[in-house]
């Protein structure tokens, strides 16, 4: 990972140095298995050794694929405040718990509740689930909303172009003939595998984050293979956008019905007679306000990036 | 039953406000519900204000999860404070939006902006209110992205550039702030402020909480634009569209020096920030050479509204040299120029917005003679210039007072003596534009200005009464400010 780090920060060439970032990514991912952290590392490898790479790529084919040189002098301060950050880090993790160790404070204070009793609490196996949806359900409302406001970021400082431009009219690769079987085949697989993701993240690892980015990257398969043309009839930019709105609405409001039944916001508890089954049907709710959101974020984006025509 | 859910109103419904203002799809429509949301969250936080003052602290347990297992909500009188602040604001600049956006932004994008406008505010609404460290993270990265886009909005290129400058700054601060965060976590096992400072003191002489703290402190420091890590702003908030201008200045920088406040002396406390880390030390003449500087570099823009951004760098040294004077006194005066320097500076950048509405540009040379033609206009910025440099009737003069007696009660009557000589530096630099817009001929007699609409005029003028308002009657400002510090230093006399 330290050499595919300082590779990315060398190179020139921009193309590469998105296709090092996507190693880097696939790396941490797998550093991420080995840590137990399952969860972690899906979503590390569909969000950053996936649909950011795509992202990226969209981004360069606007600009170059050539970084500026810049004079080497003007490295010398940048350099010194990486050192001086570095060993700040460094320095801060002499006196830290080491790896593993059952007696760290990480592992005493909150984790024992959640382990223990998240499955009568709220009755999913997977407990980080149950952490990321209810328990800290709001902080994943304020990422979603995250995601939403960079989407909206983008639309609103690109736009999407009225008319499709010539670069996008070509049809995408559709003249490769194996290239368009291919991606026929995979299409629905991909469209499976982002539902199943989807609605089995109470007991394995997934949820909507992975299942919104797998599923926005069936669409922008099909948008690269087949042309911007076929791919925005099939979603129309302005649904998109609605679908993206939408999913935070949704998430937002099964809140705003736990304030109506009598519980404070976003509480499960009460949308159900029984407490657990309240869970779940809330979980179960807010994980496909997330897809949505992040599906239609990452397809705007991708849409944005493609159909992008400088003004005049 | 309406009351005790309140906490969780303040921010939702602005939320809800934001994707709704993207469905609506029209500019009129979008402002009207961002304008009524807006006004909604103010006086939900004059209520908190209220039920904080009679009752004391509110704690609110999201999803119904107690603390630290859920996120919790926490108002006390300090963030209840900030949060009518944060709100009136965007109240009012919102009520001046209309006609000002509608003249700057093409109208394809209006509601996008109403829809980011909304984000933002409920990002710095979130970060305010929460009890909860990464939930301020959250809500910051809410608020930073919706700024960056507002900023890229405006039709000057030129915002590009100072959005993309504050996009990377404004990125490694939350970087810096989220490595402060997970390095807490580490050392403690929880994410809640309340939390975190009674079990930080057990690990506090750790290298790690240490690392903690700096990376915090510089990590907010740069969001909060505190010299020298203030160069994103200047730019930023010249080539916003002028309603956001006013909306950030009275708000976002703010809210990040409301966090300093939160991190030294809640999350870890004062005799930890100030005794072993003797942030002060480095705090205090920082603060003191970003005054002088700012101000200074402020007296030779040819731009107002870049002029009013380094005068703002300025104004948030006097807030942070409060803060390192580390009493009661220092404390009331930093927080209370928080509240105080919103309302000049939202008040001085609506009034260029009333000038770019007519003369299309805020440069100081194209504003010459102005006066005569837009009096009312000219006349708010007199008043508001006024209250910047600190004069008496006005809460500039509050604030420097409080400041003044904080020094003076450690015996350091020179500290006393440079805020008032920077106060003259203010003075220069409002007294050019003074000048321009009253005394010098109009740069082409032949061209025709007429007064801004009432319907930017009054929201201006709102702000500033308040200013004035609040520079007579201080007794809501200066007790509450006065409360904020007291339970911020632990002294419950």
């Amino acid at each position: 990972m330290t050499a595919t780090a300082i590779a990315v920060a060398r190179i020139d060439q921009l193309f590469a140095a998105v296709m090092l970032f996507g190693i880097y990514s696939l790396l941490s991912a797998a550093l991420f298995v080995v840590m137990d952290a399952v969860d972690v590392a899906f979503t590390e490898a569909a969000v950053g050794a996936g649909i950011a790479i795509i992202l990226m790529l969209g981004a360069l084919a606007l600009t170059t694929r050539e970084q500026r040189p810049v004079p080497r002098r003007r490295h010398w301060v940048a350099l010194a405040v990486v050192v001086a950050t570095g060993s700040g880090l460094i320095y801060g993790t002499l006196d830290m718990p080491s790896y593993g160790d059952p007696g760290a404070p990480a592992h005493l204070h909150v984790i024992p509740r959640y382990l223990n009793q998240s499955m009568a609490e709220i009755g999913i196996p997977n407990v980080v689930t149950s952490v990321l949806a209810s328990y800290r359900g709001y902080d994943t409302l304020g990422e979603i909303v995250v995601i939403f406001t960079a989407a909206v970021g983008v639309i609103g400082r690109l736009g999407v172009a009225p008319e499709i431009t010539a670069l996008v009219k070509s049809g995408g690769m559709q003249h490769h003939l194996i290239l368009r079987i291919t991606a026929k085949l995979m299409l629905p697989l991909i469209m499976v595998f982002a539902l199943y993701v989807q609605f089995h993240g109470d007991f394995g690892p997934g949820g909507g984050f992975q299942a919104g980015v797998i599923f926005a990257s069936a669409f922008i398969l099909y948008g690269l293979v087949f042309g911007l043309e076929d791919a925005t009839k099939v979603a129309p930019p302005p649904v998109v956008h609605v679908i993206a709105a939408a999913g935070v609405l949704l998430f937002a409001l099964v809140g705003v019905a736990g304030l109506f039944l009598g519980g404070n916001y976003l509480d499960y508890g009460v949308l159900a007679d029984e407490p657990t089954k309240g869970q779940h049907l809330g979980i179960m709710l807010v994980e496909l306000g997330v897809g949505m959101t992040v599906a239609a974020s990452m397809i705007s984006l991708f849409f944005a990036y493609a159909s992008y025509k400088p003004e005049e | 039953m309406i009351s005790a859910q309140l906490p969780a109103l303040q921010v939702v419904l602005p939320l809800l406000a934001g994707p709704v203002c993207l469905l609506l799809h029209h500019p009129r429509l979008s402002w009207a519900l961002a304008t009524a949301v807006s006004w909604l969250a103010f006086f939900i936080s004059l209520a908190l204000l209220d039920q904080v003052l009679s009752s004391g602290t509110i704690v609110y347990a999201l999803g119904g999860w107690a603390a630290p297992w859920g996120i919790e909500y926490r108002v006390d009188e300090i963030n209840a404070f900030v949060l009518l602040i944060v709100s009136g604001i965007s109240a009012i600049t919102l009520a001046f939006a209309r006609n000002s956006i509608e003249y700057e932004i093409r109208a394809e994008r209006i509601h996008i902006l109403y829809t980011g406008w909304m984000l933002c505010l409920t990002g710095l609404l979130g970060i305010t209110i929460t009890g909860d460290v990464f939930n301020v993270f959250v809500f910051l990265e809410i608020a930073s992205l919706s700024s960056y886009l507002l900023i890229s909005l405006s039709r000057d290129p030129r915002s590009l550039t100072a959005a993309f400058r504050y996009l990377v700054l404004g990125t490694i601060g939350a970087t810096f702030i989220l490595i402060g965060i997970a390095l807490l976590y580490v050392m403690t096992g929880t994410l809640n402020m309340f939390d975190l400072s009674q079990r930080i003191a057990g690990v506090s002489d750790s290298r790690t909480v240490k690392t903690a703290f700096i990376f915090l402190s510089v990590g907010i420091a740069l969001k909060a634009a505190v010299f020298p890590l203030h160069l994103w702003l200047p730019n930023a908030y010249a080539y916003a569209p002028s309603a956001v201008s006013a909306l950030f200045a009275g708000t976002a920088t703010k809210v990040a020096v409301y966090l300093l406040f939160r991190f030294f002396f809640t999350v870890f406390d004062p005799q930890f920030s100030f005794d072993v880390m003797q942030l002060d030390r480095l705090l205090l003449p920082l603060a003191l050479v970003g005054v002088f500087v700012a101000s200074v570099t402020a007296i030779f823009q040819t731009d107002v509204k870049r002029m009013l951004g380094y005068s703002s760098v300025a104004q948030i040294g006097y807030m942070v040299i409060g803060m390192s004077l580390v009493s009661v006194l220092g404390v009331t005066a930093g927080i209370l120029h928080l509240f105080n320097h919103a309302l000049m500076k939202a008040a001085l950048f609506v009034v260029l917005g009333c000038v770019v509405f007519r003369i299309g540009s805020a440069r100081l040379e194209d504003m010459a003679g102005i006066g005569r033609a837009m009096p009312w206009t000219a006349g708010a910025f007199v008043i508001g210039g006024l209250s910047l440099v600190g004069v008496p009737l006005t809460v500039g003069f509050i604030s420097k007072w409080y400041l003044i007696l904080a020094a003076l009660e450690h015996g350091w009557w020179w500290l006393a003596a440079l805020v008032l000589i920077s106060s003259l530096l203010a003075l220069v630099y409002i007294w050019r534009v003074i000048e321009v817009i009253y005394f010098q001929p109009p740069s082409d007699p032949s061209r025709e200005i007429a007064e801004a609409p009432a319907t930017l005029l009054i929201p201006t003028w709102l702000l500033i009464v308040a200013n004035v308002y609040f520079g007579i009657d201080t007794s809501l400002t200066v007790g509450v400010a006065e409360r904020a510090a007291r339970l911020l230093m632990g002294d419950a006399s």
